[in-house]
């Protein structure tokens, strides 16, 4: 009976979650329309609601009410699952996500890894979806995509390396707690390039401008996702925009400490800020990386493919390789302040 | 019967029916699919052995990496065979015959407690499957890992040097030179006297 609780509980707390993770996703959207927009001197979306704010709910409810549509010669079966694989790994990842002391899903031990390998499943609901198509368009987009993911995953594997010889563990909680004592002591700092190679990583990762060679509108009209209309686009949609939340999350515990407070150590802001909670402090560190997104789409042209698999293979692999030696240098003789 | 045993018997029954939908399908890429289910199922039962790094390891590299790049390599070919079902039953006798050496294999090792073997122990709390294996790797088994590794690297050179083709007859592009390109190179300003106009008259 008690196990039948803690399995109800667990159950209610994902459902918060998820339904949290719909509500951020769909603002997010809104949010980029409108970053974009003023980037560009346009106004964004302003007719639904005040100032735009219901435009989310009317982009959800045409996308649910219209018609499923499959393109005949297609591969029925796989199309259906394509977006389903999308949707469940893009939820998957956030069980070992911390979001404040303790209040964390799945504390794994091996949290570092699992992240790694569920962002790795990923490629597979845009390769089925781009081969269960049957069109040009959507098999060059899913081909591109694999492509560009494992190259990137490299890098960011080896960035993670980085940030389990310096943490000296593979869970998450361990990692922020190395991290304590202050915005010096984070590890973007003393892990430098490991940060800057793991956050384009992210951005490659999850197919975003400039890595957005898997969608290419200009080239591939929207690449994997073509031939997809309705709830079916709506998944991959959601997938794309909850991976971003969830890389940002990550370079955030990663790398600029989760939930710690950046006022730790400085002596009179420290017993000011010392009530705000830890997630508030991961919320607003992870909503700087979330704007990046929305930033650099407005900004930088889109990647050419051999410049990609350049940048991935000749510039972050060996770069990430040597800081790894420095950091086995800095752990070994531990270097002050981060490694004692 | 414990949840953990249920959850064990889902993951065996999809690990095995996959890998039979692996041989049995004509359509390479759905056989490539299949097979990363069974790599699924699998970790999944590695993990309820508490070996979580090696499970994840598996996911990490098998399925998200070299079964990406099967998947990659079949669709770009686009390989529909349709001979597959000839070698269903050629090859079946080889099949056999590796099944065979595999259970001999294993009763071998297994000896003569082969039906009755102990319920394995489940570990400690703080049991952590990375140190346990870490702590062997690197000290007693240093040798074989290392060899084991230049052997990789071995492979991957000789790969890499039969398929190496000479920048002759690449057609790829040097980035560092078009990086390097001025305007200067490209355009070229000429200075010129206006035309006359034509005289229509």
């Amino acid at each position: 009976m008690a196990s039948l609780i803690t399995l109800i509980w667990l159950l209610v707390k994902i459902v918060a979650l998820v339904l949290a993770l719909v509500v951020l996703v769909i603002y997010l959207t809104y949010l980029e329309r409108k970053v974009i927009g003023y980037m560009q001197s346009r106004i964004g979306p302003n007719r639904v609601g005040p100032r735009g704010l219901f435009q989310p709910f009317a982009d959800m409810l045409k996308l649910l009410t219209k018609e499923l549509i499959f393109p005949t010669a297609s591969n029925r079966y796989l199309f259906l699952v394509a977006p389903m694989i999308s949707f469940g790994t893009a939820l998957a990842g956030w069980a070992i996500v911390p979001f404040d002391k303790g209040m964390v899903f799945a504390n794994l031990n091996a949290g570092v890894l699992y992240s790694l390998a569920v962002s790795s499943l990923g490629v597979y609901g845009i390769l089925v979806a781009g081969w269960a198509s049957n069109s040009k368009y959507a098999l060059f987009g899913a081909l591109r995509a694999a492509a560009q993911s494992i190259s990137y995953e490299i890098a960011m594997g080896f960035a993670l390396i980085g940030v389990m010889m310096a943490a000296n563990s593979l869970n998450f909680q361990t990692v922020i707690e190395a991290q304590s004592g202050g915005i010096w002591h984070w590890y973007w700092l003393p892990l430098f390039p490991l940060f800057i190679i793991y956050w384009i990583s992210g951005v490659a990762e999850t197919n975003r401008t400039p890595f957005d060679v898997a969608e290419g509108e200009s080239e591939l009209v929207a690449g994997f996702h073509v031939e997809y209309s309705g709830v079916m686009f709506a998944l991959f949609y959601f997938a794309e925009y909850a991976n971003m939340i969830l890389i940002s999350t990550l370079i955030t515990v990663l790398f600029l400490g989760g939930w710690l407070s950046p006022f730790q150590g400085i002596p009179y802001l420290e017993q000011v800020f010392a009530g705000v909670p830890g997630f508030i402090w991961l919320g607003l560190k992870l909503s700087f990386f979330v704007y990046c997104y929305l930033w650099f789409r407005a900004t930088f042209p889109r990647f050419r493919y051999d410049q990609i698999m350049r940048l991935g293979w000749k510039v972050f692999i060996p770069l990430t390789l040597v800081w790894i030696v420095v950091v086995a240098l800095a752990v070994q003789f531990h270097l002050p302040p981060w490694f004692k | 019967m414990q949840v953990v045993h249920i959850v064990f018997y889902i993951f065996a029954a999809m690990a095995v029916v996959s890998a039979l939908v692996v041989i049995s399908v004509r359509n390479p890429v759905r056989s490539v699919l299949a097979l990363v289910v069974t790599f699924f199922s699998m970790a999944g039962v590695w993990m309820i052995l508490s070996a979580e790094f090696l499970s994840l390891i598996l996911l990490l590299v098998y399925v998200g990496a070299v079964m990406t790049l099967f998947l990659f390599v079949v669709m770009m070919l686009n390989a529909n065979s349709t001979g597959s079902r000839e070698g269903f039953t050629r090859y079946l006798p080889f099949g056999i015959l590796l099944v065979l050496l595999l259970v001999a294999l294993m009763i071998i090792s297994f000896g003569s407690s082969f039906t009755q073997l102990p319920a394995p122990v489940p570990p400690g709390a703080d049991y952590s499957n990375v140190t346990q294996l870490g702590a062997v790797l690197y000290t007693e088994y240093a040798y074989p890992f290392e060899i084991a590794g230049v052997l990789l690297l071995a492979a991957i050179v000789a790969a890499i040097s039969l398929a190496h083709r000479t920048p002759k007859q690449r057609k790829s592009q040097n980035i560092n030179e078009q990086l390097r390109v001025r305007r200067e190179d490209r355009v070229r300003l000429v200075k010129m006297p206006p035309e006359k106009k034509n005289d229509l008259s």
